[in-house]
């Protein structure tokens, strides 16, 4: 069959392209301003083309920061925030892998209370029990410290029941032909479940990896001091100032900074699930 | 050395429901012993209490002597194929087969032996390398068999093995298991619900219905001598026909038959079974004993060699089945006569469907 060519086979790729310029515009002229000096931005001059300052406005935003708002190079802000994003992603796919293992494979008492209650907590994002969970975390004086800033966002039902639902499709079998083999339940988790999951986990990483980076509300009220502080809080500490211009040139490099990890996550993890996908065969 | 006994095996799940009621077996060493039934005969249930896999509620299961209710299914030292091969997929073949020996830390060099070994026999050492999914059905129950060789077991444990294979590929691999059952004289138990792979695999056969064994022993012998009208009508195929018959002062009695004269039919009656291949179309005289049936033929189903015809006994709708050697010319609507002679009839109590003489 001949494929008549009309206008209409180039329409969805026209709605695509107009899609990707208004997302990728903004971004686009984040990074111009960011290789601009102040006074070239703030006369509302500025051309769409990359400046001449690059190197000079990211060194200085890596290593000095602002000179009057953060007061820190933004440098360690993501060293901060990679700690963070790492340990949550890393805590709740180990937490919420050994809980679904739990659920699935052992029969014991409260079994099913077990996974109502986790199923529940689902309902209870930090924001609703943010009172509370402050408390705790100010009693055993873990604020100021990446404990206190990543162990309340660990739990994860959503990581649980993903986990759960992988593991039901796991054939009884398998479980069997271990319990043969002689492998007892840690190992038969070691040796075939965990194998297995490589592909969920790698999603899930993904998205809990985003997930940490992105969290604003927690680490604003966890952290006081400066050396503590995330990206994202820098940020928006930069834009906010009360008698000074905004370092907008600084500001912006932050922001581009500040998207770099979690693009390159999705890139390098990408190729992993997208690999798992093919490969996997239960 | 490595009999397997099964001492009035009961198994009762939550909610008093009786899957296996009080099962007595007995395996030889390095015989063949099939299971079968129709699903939800406790056959299954039967085998996963031998693996292990299921607790016994009551009875004893011995292994080579030792009783191993108790035991762990790895400290059993047997070995199961599943029906859906049960390989585990991020595996090589070769490690599939060499897992079970590393976790029992079977040196390196006994591994690589054995695991060749197995894999010779079984002819898939050119894809010891590849993963599970690489392989076409044919060769992942190969693998699945050989991951059960390279243990050196004691038993063998078969659920269905054969059940997710076309029916080409399904003859050939039942060939190959009985051979190779044999070379290495391992005492099996085999489950199927497929009485032809029942009969030509094993040296005893058990079938069982509703959690009792309903009749055991060699595949002939429950041909030819059938306990029951549920053993009847599941060994062999087409199923025998059950004509259900009165007591009368020549024989038996029923609309459409002839002859039978002598037969011990009960004063209350009692089922007549004849096998369609023992019916035999004839116009002379019916021999001393011997039981004729006529009916109109409804349908003829030729399959070259043989052709199965159809059609009702007398009013009572019973329909009759009959296997004629060769094509035979036989148009539905016309009436047949066929004969069976005394040796190929079978009687069975009306109501418990048991065997009525030897």
């Amino acid at each position: 069959m001949v494929e008549r060519k009309t206008i209409f086979s180039y329409l969805p790729h026209l709605i695509l392209l107009i899609g990707i310029a208004v997302v990728a515009f903004p971004v686009y002229v984040a990074f111009v301003a960011s290789t601009w000096d102040p006074a070239t931005i703030s006369n509302g001059q500025m051309p769409l083309r990359p400046g001449p300052h690059f190197l000079e406005n990211y060194y200085q935003t890596i290593f000095v920061g602002t000179s009057r708002t953060t007061r820190e190079p933004v440098g360690g802000m993501m060293f901060n925030s990679l700690v963070m994003a790492l340990t949550i992603a890393i805590g709740k796919i180990a937490i919420s892998i050994i809980s679904a293992f739990a659920i699935v494979y052992f029969r014991f008492p409260f079994r099913m209370t077990a996974f109502w209650v986790i199923f529940v907590t689902l309902m209870l994002p930090v924001e609703v029990r943010i009172y509370p969970t402050y408390k705790i975390v100010s009693d055993l004086g873990l604020l100021d410290s990446y404990a206190g800033l990543t162990i309340p966002l660990i739990a994860s039902a959503t990581a649980t029941l993903l986990f759960r639902q992988f593991f039901m499709t796991v054939p009884d079998e398998l479980v069997e032909a271990s319990k043969i083999d002689g492998a007892g339940p840690m190992q038969f988790f070691r040796d075939t479940l965990l194998p297995l999951s490589i592909t969920s986990i790698a999603a899930l990483f993904v998205i809990q990896f985003i997930y940490g980076w992105n969290q604003y509300l927690w680490p604003l009220l966890i952290t006081t001091r400066d050396s503590m502080q995330t990206i994202v809080i820098g940020i928006k500490k930069m834009i906010v100032t009360q008698d000074a211009l905004t370092e907008w040139q600084i500001a912006m490099a932050t922001a581009v900074l500040a998207m770099l990890p979690p693009v390159l996550v999705v890139i390098l993890m990408q190729r992993l699930f997208v690999k798992g996908l093919v490969e996997t065969e239960k | 050395m490595s009999e397997v006994v099964l001492d009035q095996v009961r198994k009762v799940y939550a909610g008093n429901v009786e899957a296996v009621r009080g099962v007595d077996i007995t395996v030889p060493s390095g015989a063949f012993c099939v299971l079968v039934g129709p699903s939800g005969c406790g056959k299954s249930t039967l085998l996963r209490m031998i693996a292990g896999l299921e607790t016994i509620t009551s009875g004893d299961c011995r292994i080579a002597g030792g009783r191993v209710n108790e035991l762990e299914p790895a400290e059993r030292d047997i070995a199961m194929v599943f029906q859906n091969y049960a390989l585990y997929p991020h595996m090589s073949v070769y490690d599939n087969m060499a897992y079970g020996l590393r976790n029992r830390r079977t040196p390196k060099d006994e591994i690589d032996a054995r695991v060749k070994e197995a894999a010779r026999i079984l002819e898939i050492t050119p894809f010891l390398e590849r993963k599970p999914r690489q392989l076409s059905g044919g060769q992942r129950q190969r693998v699945a068999m050989g991951r059960a060789i390279v243990r050196k077991p004691k038993v063998f444990l078969f659920d269905e093995p054969l059940s997710n294979l076309d029916a080409k590929l399904r003859i050939q691999m039942r060939v190959e298991i009985k051979k190779l059952q044999r070379a290495l004289g391992v005492t099996s138990v085999y489950v199927t619900h497929d009485q032809l792979e029942a009969m030509t695999l094993a040296d005893t056969l058990v079938v069982m219905n509703k959690g009792l064994v309903e009749q055991a022993g060699a595949p002939l012998d429950l041909y030819e001598k059938p306990a029951s009208t549920f053993v009847a009508s599941f060994i062999g195929a087409p199923p025998m026909n059950l004509i259900p018959v009165e007591a009368a002062e020549a024989g038996p009695k029923v609309t459409g038959l002839t002859g039978g004269k002598g037969l011990p039919v009960p004063a209350g009656g009692a089922i007549l079974g004849i096998r369609p291949e023992h019916l035999v179309v004839t116009t002379d005289a019916l021999p001393e004993g011997a039981v004729g049936l006529s009916f109109p033929v409804t349908a003829v189903e030729a399959v070259g060699a043989e052709t199965f015809v159809y059609g009702p006994l007398g009013g009572s709708g019973q329909d009759i089945i009959a296997r004629l050697p060769g094509k035979a010319l036989l148009e539905p609507g016309t009436p047949v006569s066929v004969a069976a002679t005394r040796d190929h009839l079978h009687l069975f109590d009306k109501d418990s469907g048991k065997r009525i003489g030897a």
